[in-house]
């Protein structure tokens, strides 16, 4: 068994290599066990602001301190940064201050806590402010190397982090990890599929089912959905000709939503989307949950059979 | 909707003694224990400092009917603090909106006892939680319907300490004591523990009972374990009809349990197999 990770622990990591750095300034709303950044609070409790159970005001906090020069890094559950959603568009965003926002359980993945606490619109909603960065990577290695590198970004950022363990893909590879640079995990020419989060696994296990049957995928680790690598996917459209994205996530203005945007405006290739299907979740644990929501690895193994079909 | 003689089961009242009601609690203590260990997650904790109070909520107080849960002219729960939904499925399987059976489907897929209280999945339930700061705004809501409908039904907000640091709280709190909504009452569970740790330590909220005086809001503070006090805060909502009214129960966190009591690591967790023995033994489901 490969080894295994939250990706919500390689935020943890990340704050406490980012300590070193006086400047870095952590910000907490009563999620500080479950988001990891308590590790930091331990460390260096007198850089640590909590806000309580209050999103709104943390977001605006962090605008301050930003605007102050200083580097703040703000996280609560991923459904509860929404709820602080205009303050990001109008206090973070709009004058282009470098607030880092980690939304951690993201995606119906989730498991147990069911629909209230299942984001399957995060993406989507980040993805529509200017300045923005917006990123959901796939293991504890490259939400760390991602995390560290936003630091010395100059424009806010929402990142997405998983509450449950996924296979660690990264280990040792850790300067092919660049904010803005997808991944290729596997290359073959039939078919490209383009996946981020907790789907990276999913993706990387349906190309090994194709390839059993004589398909060969290209496995894209697409861990920035803004700005998206646009250069990799036109690489893509012209190598595969046939595309899926794959994404814990609403197939409304998510991943696949960037992707087919892109496509549409530029060279074509079909586009198969495997995504939540419109719907909230509910109770269920975590791998039952991709099974519900139609999003696990047959399902992507059907979608790539569907996107080579209809090759012009 | 009108000539409904309203009903005050009061301390005394051969409805429900003290002792029938303290029974009620210590079983719903076992199905709290339960839903949390077999679910190997949950909220044990917020979950056993409000089940006396509400226990004694919905067998003296509430007028609701089991068999027709949607009854329009029915008083309204809503648990607010939606994460501590194993409190609250047990005492609908003691008035019988569910079954103790359906206490296993707590968290598992397709049941009815979501993680957190949902009004689309389970009976009884009137309102969808999970986000913290969101139930005073509901009954609010739920609150003016009853007014404009000429109705006495009375609705009732379960907050937790934690959460009433959300903003949206105090724009309820200020909006419902301007539009004078009487039949609006808060319970709140003082159990002064949140997620990470103490609320001491996250958010100091200093004269908690002032400051919904200030907001123009009756306030009566109980000790929310004691069912004798319960009973007469209780009473204390459901007579105080000018203007919204708060009941601060001060309660114990984990309460009944003696490793979960006062600790914040049971906010969110289950116990283990041999702490559970022990559960059911302090319950006294079991001997030792
Ligand atoms: C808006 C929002 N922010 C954060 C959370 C995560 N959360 C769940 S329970 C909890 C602590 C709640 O503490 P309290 O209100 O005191 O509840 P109790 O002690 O009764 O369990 C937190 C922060 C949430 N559910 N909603
Ligand atoms: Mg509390």
């Amino acid at each position: 068994m490969s080894k295994m990770g939250a990706t919500r622990d390689g935020y943890g990591e990340a704050l406490l290599q980012l300590a070193s750095n006086p400047k870095v300034v952590v910000l907490e709303a009563d999620l500080g066990k479950s988001t990891k950044s308590l590790h930091f609070r331990k460390a260096h409790p007198e850089r640590t602001v909590s806000c309580g159970i209050g999103e709104q005001n943390m977001l605006l906090v962090g605008a301050g301190l930003a605007a102050s020069g200083f580097i703040p890094f703000a996280s609560t559950f991923a459904i509860f940064t929404e709820r602080a959603f205009e303050q990001m568009r109008n206090g973070v965003a709009r004058p282009n201050l470098p607030v880092h926002v980690c939304g951690s359980h993201g995606g119906t993945h989730t498991g147990t806590d069911g629909s209230s606490a299942q984001s399957i619109e995060d993406l989507a909603i980040y993805r529509t402010l200017p300045n923005v960065i917006v990123m959901h990577p796939s293991d504890t290695v490259s939400t760390r190397e991602l995390t560290i590198q936003l630091a010395a970004s100059s424009s806010p950022s929402y990142t997405r982090t998983a509450r449950n363990k996924t296979p660690v893909l990264y280990e040792g590879r850790e300067e092919e990890i660049k904010i803005g640079k997808g991944i290729k995990l596997r290359e073959g020419s039939d078919v490209a599929i383009i996946a981020c989060g907790v789907m990276v696994s999913q993706s990387l296990k349906a190309a090994e089912a194709l390839e059993a049957e004589g398909i060969r995928a290209t496995v894209v680790d697409m861990h920035t959905l803004k700005p998206l690598d646009a250069d990799l996917i036109n690489e893509l459209v012209s190598t595969c000709g046939a595309l899926v994205t794959a994404e814990d996530h609403n197939i409304i203005g998510g991943l696949g939503g960037a992707v087919a945007e892109h496509v549409v405006s530029n060279t074509f290739a079909p586009l198969e989307r495997i995504g939540v299907h419109d719907r909230f979740g509910e109770s269920g644990q975590a791998d039952e949950m991709l099974d519900v929501m139609r999003i696990s690895t047959p399902y992507i193994v059907a979608a790539a059979k569907r996107a080579i079909a209809r090759k012009p | 909707m009108k000539g409904h003689q309203r009903r005050h089961k009061i301390a005394g009242d051969t409805m429900a003694s003290v002792e029938e009601l303290e029974e009620v609690a210590r079983r719903c203590r076992v199905h709290i224990v339960n839903m949390v260990h077999r679910a190997q997650a949950g909220h044990p904790g917020g979950s056993l400092s409000e089940i006396d109070l509400l226990a004694a909520l919905y067998k003296t107080q509430l007028r609701i009917r089991p068999d027709e849960p949607k009854w329009d002219d029915r008083d309204r729960f809503i648990l607010s603090k939606g994460h501590a939904s194993p409190g609250m499925y047990a005492i609908l399987a003691e008035m019988g909106f569910i079954t103790v059976e359906d206490l296993k489907s707590y968290r598992v897929l397709g049941g009815i006892c979501q993680g957190h209280v949902d009004m689309k999945w389970c009976p009884g339930v009137d309102f969808s939680a999970g986000s913290l700061g969101m139930g005073l705004s509901f009954g609010m809501g739920s609150a003016i319907a009853g007014r404009l409908e000429n109705s006495d039904r009375q609705v009732y907000v379960m907050l937790g300490d934690g959460e009433i640091q959300e903003g949206s709280v105090w724009e309820a709190a200020m909006a419902a004591a301007h539009h004078e909504l009487g039949n609006l009452n808060v319970i709140l569970d003082r159990n002064r523990i949140q997620n990470d740790d103490f609320c001491e330590t996250q958010m100091r909220m200093f004269d908690i009972p002032a400051k919904w005086r200030s907001f123009g809001w009756n306030v009566k503070e109980i000790d929310g374990h004691d069912m004798n006090e319960i009973l007469d805060g209780l009473n204390f909502l459901s007579t105080s009809n000018e203007g919204p009214s708060i009941l601060i129960a001060h309660t114990v966190k984990g309460n009944g349990i003696s490793y979960m009591a006062d600790n914040p690591a049971f906010h969110g967790a289950a116990p283990n197999d041999e702490q559970y023995r022990q559960a059911m033994i302090e319950l006294g489901e079991v001997n030792a």
